[in-house]
């Protein structure tokens, strides 16, 4: 099949790049653009590990088509710290929140979306929102405080 | 007489330790990770991140269909019309066996298969998808062998034998294989007269309890890249907690390639979890083999979810028959203790798993007369291999479900059963060899007066009960008694430190660790320090991090080189400034001195550079410690009918854990109101990550009990490879409340008095759940898993 010519914006940078129309987002922001922190970890949008912000809300960018993604405005981790670590980042790295680190983009990108849509968010939002980013390593417990702690607004600035 | 030794004491070993209080300046304390903002901020590097360039070729995999066969034919032809495909591997290629612990793997299935999943083939190709088209173009004709799932069928007398050979691999001189039977291995451990002890008791309990297996899922899948340069040699990246252990088992294996061991080396960036999965040779094999079939081009082999489900290491199921006899006044009499373990296909891991169950199938009580049998048997499922926790975990859920029985058979409060048969310093473990120091009791009663055992806890809701629980855990680490731990410090011109060392950073905090031991000794500040994930050719010698031994034995490797280090600069200083080196100390990234307060050096003035004399010239040049540790008082060698003689095990992490569970007496559903862990890691490098340990191996266990189930049909084919169909837990799914509690009793020869604390965390869930649901329901279940509708049955079948 033929290739498609797309153009995205990604962390704040116009792209322009070839893609197969089989090609699924995830792999071409890895492979043909270079960025790598949205992981692979099931290809089936089970595990949350490539998630990235697809328009301002996230997705699972193993489940998205490359073409899907023309004209789209893409932000990864990688976008979100361009002016220095946001407070959610501070208080992670604060914590100890993240052990093996391999899920912490998407569960970044995902608590950053759960903070912007509440900013006090509720435990029980907090939960809700991150219960799609699967983390073998922490317990969650870690990731949940650093959370509740910047949306109860006590993390320091 | 007296005051001069302590004073000669005081002059001759400066402190180590500089802190205000006398205590230490940063072991002991929270720090930060020093791999925290790469993590956080995406810069962290894992094996799938790096680029290999437009030279990478991929591979896919052809995989068995069936779970016992012969191979009569491969016919390839098809594959290699289509386009991109450059070549295809078969187990022909390859005749060459490899295992950590047994040969008695080859790199692709060479003359049978004996597992669905197995590796059968592999197409290499310039892109995953035409490999992948490749793949399904290979055609296996392959004539059926009878199948044998179950653990104790398999030891039947008509059983399928599934590696007729076996008597011919070679193995390790612990291992006690059954020539002609499926018995891989058997660990016989015998002590005093269990039949006496039998006759004594005034209650017998006989019962058998059933753990199926259950997958890492660690998130980030295997993956290995490798490369066979023009020069001849061959560089592996593997994602792995095990790279020098990798690359003596590729070495050996491809030896008769004209490989040797200068010639391998093997990168391991980050680690997305590991879990014992990524340990020891698994997949990372395929990578290096196929390297040497496509000179000058690396070549990538990635798992997809599905294949990491089936073609890793699983855990491993085990039968465990237990009977214990028991005084009135709470004393055990006897225990006989026998463990069919469903070991898989291959077991040149696995092995050792159930050797080590069987060194320590008693938990941490002193037993007097003990037999205890852990048998390793194939069955045509995948590989079993080591799991956090190393069979200790599998066997807990029975033992520990098998005291509260025992204590309730006799009318005495289980703790209270606990307490009176504990094992203590100095009694004598079931193989022969002493218990080490140990804060077990302090465990027992820190953790029943956190969940206050003794009050019963109810709900307000008539329609839930509530449990609670309290159980004893420990472990060893599992490893070959010379396993060995190395360390290089080097300093840079601004007086800050690399590290290198091969113990992996798996998330457990490792390099962070490293670094407070460093700094402790030093005195350079944990932030200016870096410690480097391994290359075989950069970083020194580590055996494997498993085992929770690297705290232990890599941290003292560290704690050596830092000495050595410190040495040196105190050797130069005395040389090159006539300053009596017994007088000499470090401060705050100086060299200080004790009879002159006006004396002060800074590192950074002379650690690569040299400290320039009265003539101008210079003296030293850069330095650089070296620690190698090894525990030389080990031995796995013991009488093979007995287990008696030998000293297999360093040390016991020991700690007790206990539960307070909510139960829907009609639907079952669990909720984890509050749970309690206490540990003792002999002393807390950094507490923060110990409770990271506990709270993290809390949910992973408390997962293989209410939730996680592998679930395989009667042809033995997994039926769920994946997150939606295997079900690991979410945020939604953390206990209500959690209570790490560490307890400090030294370990003489641990770094500072630590001992490992990685596995341990996860041992006592299982058996945890199975207490407290009796407790607040009154049934007994003795399978694993226990999920709601399983409970739910329970009580409804009365």
């Amino acid at each position: 099949m033929k290739n498609i010519s797309i153009q995205l914006k990604l962390n704040g940078v116009r792209r322009t790049l070839e893609v197969e129309p089989s090609d699924v987002l995830l792999d071409v922001l890895r492979d043909k653009l270079g960025v790598k922190s949205p992981k692979v970890g099931c290809d089936r949008g089970d595990c949350g590990s490539c998630t990235v912000f697809m328009n301002g809300k996230t997705v699972r960018s193993c489940l998205v088509l490359a073409v899907e993604a023309d004209g789209a405005d893409v932000v990864t981790l990688e976008g979100i710290s361009k002016n220095g670590p946001t407070r959610l980042q501070k208080e992670f790295v604060k914590r100890n929140s993240f052990q093996c680190g391999f899920c912490a983009p998407g569960v970044i990108l995902s608590a950053e979306e759960a903070l912007k849509k509440h900013p006090r968010a509720s435990d029980e939002e907090i939960k809700e929102h991150i219960a799609g980013n699967l983390c073998r390593c922490t317990g969650y417990k870690p990731i949940l405080d650093a959370i509740k702690t910047v949306a109860s607004g006590k993390a320091s600035k | 007489m007296q005051k001069l030794s302590q004073k000669l004491e005081e002059l001759t070993v400066p402190p180590i330790s500089v802190g205000p209080a006398g205590g230490h300046r940063v072991v002991g304390k929270s720090v930060e990770r020093i791999d925290g903002w790469e993590k956080v901020s995406g810069a962290a590097k894992f094996l799938e991140d790096l680029d290999f360039g437009p030279n990478l070729l991929y591979a896919a995999l052809v995989e068995s269909p069936v779970a016992h066969a012969k191979i009569k034919k491969i016919d390839v032809r098809d594959a290699l019309k289509v386009p991109g495909v450059v070549k295809v591997v078969t187990g022909k290629d390859f005749p060459y066996k490899f295992g950590l612990y047994m040969k008695d793997r080859y790199v692709f299935a060479y003359d049978r298969v004996r597992f669905v999943g197995e590796q059968v083939a592999a197409v290499i190709a310039w892109s995953p998808k035409a490999a992948l088209r490749g793949a399904a173009k290979v055609k296996v004709d392959y004539e059926e062998l009878p199948i044998v799932l179950d653990p104790v069928r398999a030891i039947e007398k008509n059983a399928t034998l599934i590696h007729p050979d076996l008597g011919n691999y070679p193995h390790v001189p612990w291992f006690f294989p059954k020539a002609d039977t499926n018995i891989a291995h058997w660990r016989k451990t015998r002590k005093g007269d269990w039949e006496k002890g039998f006759r004594e008791a005034d209650a017998v309990l006989e019962d058998t309890y059933f753990v199926p297996r259950y997958a890492h899922c660690a998130i980030e899948v295997h993956a290995a890249v490798g490369l066979y340069d023009m020069s001849g040699r061959l560089t592996v990246w593997t994602a792995s907690q095990s790279p020098f252990t990798q690359r003596n088992v590729f070495a050996e294996a491809l030896a008769p390639l004209g490989i040797s061991h200068k010639d391998v080396r093997v990168i391991t960036p980050y680690v997305g979890g590991g879990f014992g999965g990524k340990a020891g040779v698994s997949m990372e094999i395929i990578g290096a083999a196929l390297a040497m079939t496509v000179k000058g081009h690396p070549v990538k082999v990635l798992w997809n979810r599905a294949q990491e489900f089936c073609n890793t290491y699983q855990r491993q199921g085990v039968v465990a028959k237990i009977k214990m006899g028991v005084k009135k006044n709470g004393k055990i009499t006897a225990l006989e203790h026998s463990l069919y373990w469903d070991a898989g296909a291959y077991v040149e891991y696995g092995a050792n798993v159930v050797n080590a169950a069987g060194l320590s199938a008693t938990n941490p009580y002193r037993v007097d007369n003990v037999k205890i049998d852990s048998i390793c048997i194939y069955t045509n499922l995948p590989p079993g291999g080591p799991y956090r926790g190393f069979g200790y975990s599998e066997f807990s859920f029975g033992i520990e479900s098998h005291v509260t029985r025992m204590a309730q058979k006799i009318g005495l409060d289980p703790v209270e059963f606990r307490r009176r048969n504990h094992i203590k310093e100095g009694d004598t473990l079931p193989y022969g060899a002493h218990m080490n120091p140990n804060g077990l009791r302090e465990s027992i009663d820190k953790v029943a007066a956190e969940i206050m055992w003794g009050s019963k806890a109810k709900s307000d809701d008539p329609k839930k009960a509530v449990g609670k629980s309290l159980v004893l855990f420990w472990k060893s680490p599992a490893m070959p008694p010379n396993a060995a731990s190395s360390a290089f410090l080097k300093f840079n011109e601004d007086g800050s430190i690399n590290i290198l060392i091969s113990g992996m950073e798996i998330g457990q905090g490792l390099l962070t660790a490293m670094a407070q031991i460093a700094s402790e000794i030093l005195s350079v500040p944990v932030a200016k320090i870096r410690v480097e994930t391994p290359d075989t050719d950069r970083n020194p010698y580590e055996w494997q991090t498993v085992g929770s031994h690297v705290t232990w034995g890599c941290g003292n490797a560290v704690k050596k080189a830092a000495l050595d280090a410190r040495d040196q600069i105190f050797e130069l200083v005395q040389r090159a400034l006539h300053l009596e080196k017994d007088t000499l100390y470090l401060e705050d990234e100086r060299v200080k001195c004790r009879t002159k307060p006006d004396f002060e050096l800074s590192f950074a003035s002379f650690v690569i550079a040299g400290i320039q004399t009265e003539d101008h010239t210079f003296k030293g040049g850069p330095i650089m410690g070296r620690g190698v540790f090894m525990p030389e008082f080990a031995s796995a060698i013991g009488d093979p009918e007995t287990g008696q003689g030998g000293h297999p095990n360093v040390h016991y992490t020991t700690g007790a854990a206990g539960l307070i569970l909510e139960v829907d007496k009609e639907t079952g559903k669990m909720k984890i109101r509050k749970v309690a862990l206490a540990v003792d890691v002999g002393k807390a490098i950094n507490p923060d990550l110990i409770r990271g340990q506990v709270v993290g191996g809390l949910l992973q266990g408390f997962a293989t009990v209410l939730y996680e189930d592998m679930r395989y049909s009667e042809k033995g084919k997994l039926l769920n490879p994946n997150f939606s169909d295997y079900k690991i837990p979410t945020s939604l799914d953390v206990p209500e409340e959690i209570v790490p509690i560490i307890v400090e009793v030294p370990q003489p020869d641990g770094p500072f008095g630590a001992r490992g604390v990685g596995e341990h965390t996860m041992i006592p869930t299982a058996s945890l759940v199975a207490n407290a649901v009796e407790d607040a329901l009154g049934v007994r279940i003795k399978s694993m898993p226990i999920t709601a509708e399983k409970v739910a049955l329970t009580v409804s079948k009365g």
